[in-house]
């Protein structure tokens, strides 16, 4: 059984990845999930500098997922690369770094910093809902996507992942700005921005007031969009929102993606991607499914 | 750091003991064997529309039964706490643990242990530790609503216990500190978990003493073991994970000296 995947020259031993923001760099979850079993692992957001983020409380519960407002605090790459990275140069994994910025100099920066970095890939975060600028202000509009990816590639010395946000009208417009831009894949669905208001209280829950959904209740919205985005570009896709276990990451997989991450599942169980990999293994026994290349795309009408 | 299990633990008995209030022993394989005071555990709910596990203190460690007890409250209708409070006996539910660093008594000093509302219940496994290892002296302090003054027995049976009450109906009418210059209490330490208003008011009170007071703090978490970010505090000095001024209540904490973090 073959359950690697190629990603933009990059090859992962399975497609199941880490969905950043949600992981660390993977030093907390290693006491319950083995990295080794993972497709790569990709960080929490990191800047130029270190950041803060945004007053508590950053997440709400709601029905069926929850909402975050951490707003990218990061400890900056400095810290990062002198920490994180050996870190996860021990395991048998790929490394994906998540990046952010307000402007597009601080992403440049970053990436630049990266150039030497022993990391697998890039991915650019241009869709994060819960930081005043940058983040989703690049997401929204398709010739600053393009211009945005341009600089990245311009820079970059490792496969550039553009994230994308789904508070947009029209998904494919972005991605097809960032395919134009020289992307070489695209991470999708970003949260999607919500609010919560405690009745008993009359405020807001989260001090941000909106935060970015996630989990099993986005799931539907993710697949779909994966699946228009899987149409309109050439680039390969990383399907992510609301993958809460192996059955749902396969339902990506036929959308159109050929990795995927897991956020918010890992807050329900700590082992979960271990998991997930290990129910893949089982529906491609079941179905007597070789490589898992098959299932990329292989939703038919 | 202590080391950390998942584990399906069963239930082994549940009361209620107060209004909303729910006494609950687990049976574990490995948490309550490494589990220390001021610790707690992430309890996972059953139902799948409820994703985030509730962070619950320890009001009791059995290491050698390998049991825990749980003393919560219910936060209201439909909530996770309110379906843990419907497990009977041979109930099995998922448990993340032991989380976050516990209270470190500092030994031969006298202590001040304070608990305020569902603050309480974790001052009682420290103060049942303290008096077997014999590490100081103590006196308990807890602030109650009103009457329903829930496991104040037991904290009588560890030693001096002194009560505050919103509505005056038992011991000191006030808050805890109200309780203390009634008695005219006096220690070298204060070790304190409850509301946010209660930990900064000993934050304030331990720095006119000159005192060191080590507090307990809450906040809403996803992760609970350090990865997420959502459960910060701000801290006085840069703390060295995150390079900032943030501390991670689940990991660093959620015990801290008073001092080094903001209320």
């Amino acid at each position: 059984m073959n359950t690697s995947v190629e990603l933009c020259g990059v090859t992962l031993k399975n497609p199941v990845m880490t969905a950043s923001g949600t992981f660390g760099s993977g030093a907390e979850y290693s006491e319950f999930t083995d990295l080794n079993r993972l497709g790569a692992v990709v960080t929490k957001g990191v800047a130029n500098v270190p950041w803060p983020g945004n007053p508590t409380p950053r997440v709400a519960e709601v029905y069926g997922g929850m909402l975050n407002a951490v707003g990218l605090q990061n400890p900056g790459i400095d810290l990062f690369c002198e920490r994180d990275i050996p870190f996860l140069k021990k395991y048998d994994t790929k490394i994906i770094v998540n990046v952010c910025g307000h402007s597009t100099e601080e992403y440049v920066e970053v990436v630049k910093r990266l150039a030497e970095e022993p990391v697998d890939m890039l991915e650019i975060n241009i869709s994060c809902p819960n930081v005043k600028e940058g983040g989703i202000a690049f997401g929204q509009d398709p010739k600053a996507v393009e211009a945005i990816t341009k600089e990245m590639k311009k820079y970059a010395k490792q496969p550039v992942i553009m994230k994308l946000s789904p508070n947009v009208t029209d998904i494919t417009e972005m991605a097809r700005a960032a395919e134009a831009g020289g992307a070489d894949a695209l991470s999708l669905i970003n949260t999607i921005t919500g609010m919560k208001i405690d009745i008993n209280r009359r405020k807001f829950v989260l001090a941000n007031k909106t935060g970015g959904m996630s989990g099993p209740a986005i799931h539907p919205v993710a697949v779909r969009m994966v699946y228009q985005t899987a149409q309109a570009v050439k680039i390969p896709i990383i399907g992510m929102g609301g993958i809460m276990n192996a059955a749902d990451a396969i339902e990506m997989i036929l959308a159109g993606a050929t990795a995927v991450s897991v956020g918010t599942a890992n807050f329900q169980n700590p082992a979960v991607t271990m998991e997930i990999v290990e129910g893949i293994e089982r529906y491609m026994e079941k179905y007597h499914v070789s490589d898992i290349k098959e299932l990329i795309g292989a939703v038919s009408e | 750091m202590s080391e950390k299990f998942q584990e399906n633990v069963t239930v082994l008995k549940q009361q209620c003991i107060g209004k909303d209030i729910y006494d609950m022993t687990i049976q574990t394989k490995h948490i309550a064997g490494h589990a220390k005071a001021g610790q707690f555990v992430s309890l996972y709910s059953n139902d799948a529309s409820k994703l985030l596990p509730r962070p619950i203190s320890l009001c009791g460690i059995d290491a050698e039964a390998g049991t825990l007890r749980l003393v919560y409250r219910v936060t209201g209708e439909g909530t996770g706490t309110e379906e843990f409070s419907r497990l009977k006996a041979g109930d099995t539910i998922r448990v993340l643990g032991p989380l976050g660093n516990g209270f470190t008594v500092e030994p031969g000093k006298k202590a001040f242990l304070i608990g305020g509302g569902i603050g309480i219940p974790p001052m009682l496994e420290l103060a049942k530790s303290i008096k077997a290892a014999g590490t100081c002296e103590f006196v308990s302090v807890m602030g109650y609503r009103d009457a329903q003054t829930f496991l104040l027995d037991e904290f009588k049976e560890q030693g001096d216990c002194y009560v505050a009450t919103e509505d005056g109906s038992v011991g000191a009418k006030g808050n805890v500190l109200d309780a203390m210059k009634e008695y005219k209490l006096n220690a070298d330490v204060i070790y304190a978990c409850g509301p946010t208003p209660m930990l900064r008011a000993l934050k304030a009170y331990a720095a006119e003493q000159g005192m060191t007071c080590y507090i307990s703090m809450e906040e809403r978490m996803a992760c609970g073991i350090g990865a997420c970010l959502a459960c910060v505090c701000d801290s006085k000095e840069k703390d060295a994970h995150s390079n900032v001024k943030n501390k991670r209540i689940c990991k660093e904490g959620p015990v801290f000296l008073a001092e080094e973090v903001d209320l």
